[in-house]
């Protein structure tokens, strides 16, 4: 075990899969130099410019040629910068990468990760904030992953890169710093095992990403108030762990779902409506939803926080489900 | 349309050229089969004739080896029969039959077969071009000495992967060969009408990519400036562009009956068409009728045999449907 933040462990993750596997490569703009976030430092230095490439401003390029190039027997990892960016390639992730598998019959694979930091951070505005991960889902042949914890990051990017079907793969902004302690070594986190991040018999809280620590931070504070919230940390939402969510459902009976995205149409609703559908009889009140309102994300400090989905938020709305039963 | 004489060389490669004529007359065999099973109705989705542009196909696919790469379009059926791919299959594919080139889950549109490099015809116009430009860099990462190429339209021009996929290419310095073929027409649209500036090779020429046009309706004229393009790009040079100016004799779809244009244009570009223009060379060469009448009589049955096997082919089982998703998570899940 060693501590390092969220960041880092991302970029250990890289450095060994690459030293594993030659055919590994990461391309995007401004690697050369460490990339924005400072996700990609030194890694230039270690594998040379060919396996650690820049790329002109063209995201659909970028994914494109990812593309072309995990179908030639090559593993990409290709670094979006944003989440929003990533827009500008959809044609490529969504038609091609997720498509070609299938459409070709078997003939094509597409081991390609796709690196997209999301999320709100520093009052960036509507174009650099989004949380899209939940639209990802609606596309058979990806994999979506949200890691949570330094751990995670390293776990699940050594997953990712090994997949040999593309994985769009979410490090949200605001962690980038965060602290943990990271096992050694060549250690994986498999695609749809839950991780229980609290115990608790009186309610669960669903979650993934960022949003799994203000999940947390209630828990906390409802302890304190006799409520014992149980936390589960998705981690992958394709595939998700539903027995995880099941087996915790049946001990609380009770289910609140908590993500940084528009609530309309996130993730959520999946989790939400499949618990309805399998488990009505072990629960005590309706299901609960937490997710932002659906308006585009403001600059304004007071604007933008509020629409966090905050530990505070998290724990109201946790005492109103646990009240009405 | 203004077509130039057919540019015949000294010392023709006699052999050679009978060989281009054998293929193409069985892309117009195999077209001419799946226009048939389009009429009874056995074609489910969309096809896209090549029907006139043969000569590209063979021009370009005899200069790449069996382990080069190649991308195409919604156009697709020439080049991959020219890359290699088996006939019976491939009509297999299009009747949306067991045993196509994709188990009958992609169609005419989606057409591949990777065991000899066909990485896909694609439904999306342009997406090809990337995809051939990720080709290259693969085999650039991998130190391997064969060549990417992808065909596309003169419509495609007018995308982004246009731009992105050929400056990509060049500054890499990539193994890609990219080919347009310019047959006047986006759809129902004349492309002129809608492209800025003086056109496609201009465009490469910009990007720093070296870029010829050819007379695409001229197989000899195709596969010369082919085998530089390749040669150059083998040799280290980076990426090439050819721009092959020909004729779409049918309409878009073979459910277009192309009213938009005048039926005069349409006989005068049949008077250019490339198969018959390489007979003729052969014919001037010393070539008999018989043997040139056999290349067309033995593409006609082949593919008379390939259209009668695809037809008795099943369709696939249900469960190709669930086949090939991914390999994460259930794809039966919430299944009916
Ligand atoms: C991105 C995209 N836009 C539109 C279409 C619909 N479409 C299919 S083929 C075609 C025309 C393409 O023209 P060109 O590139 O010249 O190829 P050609 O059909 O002449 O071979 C269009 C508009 C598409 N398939 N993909
Ligand atoms: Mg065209």
């Amino acid at each position: 075990m060693a501590t390092m933040t969220y960041g880092e462990a991302g970029k250990q993750a890289l450095a060994e899969e690459m030293r594993r596997d030659p055919l590994v490569w990461a391309v995007g703009e401004d690697l050369g130099r460490g990339g924005v976030f400072g996700q990609y430092k030194g890694l230039v230095e270690e594998f040379g410019p060919l396996r650690i490439s820049d790329a002109p401003i063209s995201e659909a390029a970028i994914l494109g040629a990812a593309v072309g190039a995990a179908m030639t027997g090559t593993r990409p990892v290709v670094e979006m910068r944003f989440a929003d960016f990533a827009l500008c390639a959809v044609d490529e992730l969504i038609n091609q990468a997720a498509k070609a598998r299938f459409m070709f019959g078997g003939q094509a694979r597409v081991p390609l990760v796709v690196r997209e930091p999301m999320g709100m951070w520093r009052s960036s505005a509507a174009q650099h904030s989004q949380s899209l991960e939940g639209w990802y889902t609606h596309i058979p042949g990806l994999v979506v992953v949200c890691p949570s914890t330094p751990a995670d990051n390293k776990g699940l990017l050594k997953a990712a890169i090994r997949s040999d079907d593309p994985v769009v793969y979410f490090e949200h902004k605001n962690m980038w710093a965060l602290e943990g302690e990271v096992p050694d070594g060549d250690v994986t986190v498999p695609f749809g095992v839950a991780r229980t991040a609290r115990e608790g018999r009186d309610l669960t809280i669903v979650s993934w990403s960022a949003t799994v620590h203000a999940a947390t931070k209630a828990a906390e504070t409802l302890a304190g108030e006799g409520i014992e919230a149980e936390v589960i940390d998705l981690r992958t939402l394709w595939p998700w762990d539903r027995e995880a969510v099941f087996a915790s459902v049946a001990k609380t009976g009770r289910l609140m779902v908590a993500h940084e995205a528009v609530q309309v149409g996130g993730f959520g609703a999946e989790v939400a409506a499949t618990v309805a559908e399998h488990c009505f009889k072990d629960l005590k009140a309706p299901v609960k939803r937490l997710g932002s309102p659906r308006v585009p994300i403001a600059y304004a400090p007071p604007l933008e926080d509020m629409l966090r989905v905050t530990p505070e938020k998290i724990a109201e709305a946790a005492r109103a489900v646990v009240s009405e039963s | 349309m203004p077509v130039p004489a057919t540019q015949v060389p000294r010392n023709l490669d006699i052999d050679r050229l009978l060989s281009h004529h054998r293929l193409m007359w069985r892309i117009r065999a195999f077209e001419e089969a799946a226009l048939q099973a389009n009429t009874e109705k056995l074609v489910l989705g969309a096809i896209h004739p090549s029907i006139g542009q043969e000569a590209i196909a063979v021009g370009v696919c005899c200069n790449l080896n069996r382990d080069d790469i190649l991308s195409s379009t919604h156009r697709g059926h020439g080049h991959t029969l020219a890359k290699g791919a088996d006939a019976t299959a491939m009509m297999r594919e299009l009747l949306g039959r067991e045993g196509g080139t994709s188990h009958g889950k992609g169609g005419s549109m989606h057409i591949a077969d990777f065991e000899v490099g066909m990485l896909g015809a694609n439904g999306v116009v342009a997406a090809n071009i990337h995809i051939t430009a990720g080709a290259a860099h693969a085999i650039r990462l991998r130190g391997e000495n064969r060549v990417a190429c992808s065909i596309f339209g003169d419509g495609a021009i007018n995308r982004g992967p246009f731009l992105e996929g050929l400056n990509w290419a060049k500054v890499f310095e990539l193994p890609a060969l990219f080919v347009c073929e310019d047959n006047g027409f986006a759809s129902t649209t004349r492309t002129a009408a809608m492209t800025g500036g003086p056109g496609p090779a201009a465009r490469a020429e910009a990007l720093g990519v070296p870029a010829v046009e050819v007379d695409g309706n001229d197989v000899m004229a195709v596969d010369e400036a082919a085998r530089e393009a390749v040669a150059a790009i083998r040799a280290g040079g980076g990426p090439r562009f050819i721009v092959a100016k020909t004729y779409r004799l049918t309409g878009h779809t073979a459910a277009d009956a192309a009213p938009y244009r005048p039926k005069d244009e349409v006989d005068e570009a049949w008077r250019h068409e490339p198969i018959a223009r390489l007979a003729q060379v052969l014919a001037d060469a010393g070539v008999k009728g018989a043997v040139l009448a056999g290349h067309e009589r033995d593409a006609r049955e082949e593919m008379d045999a390939v259209y009668a096997d695809a037809k008795a082919a099943p369709w696939p089982p249900l469960s190709r449907g669930y086949e090939d998703v991914q390999d994460a998570g259930d794809p039966r899940q919430g299944a009916f």
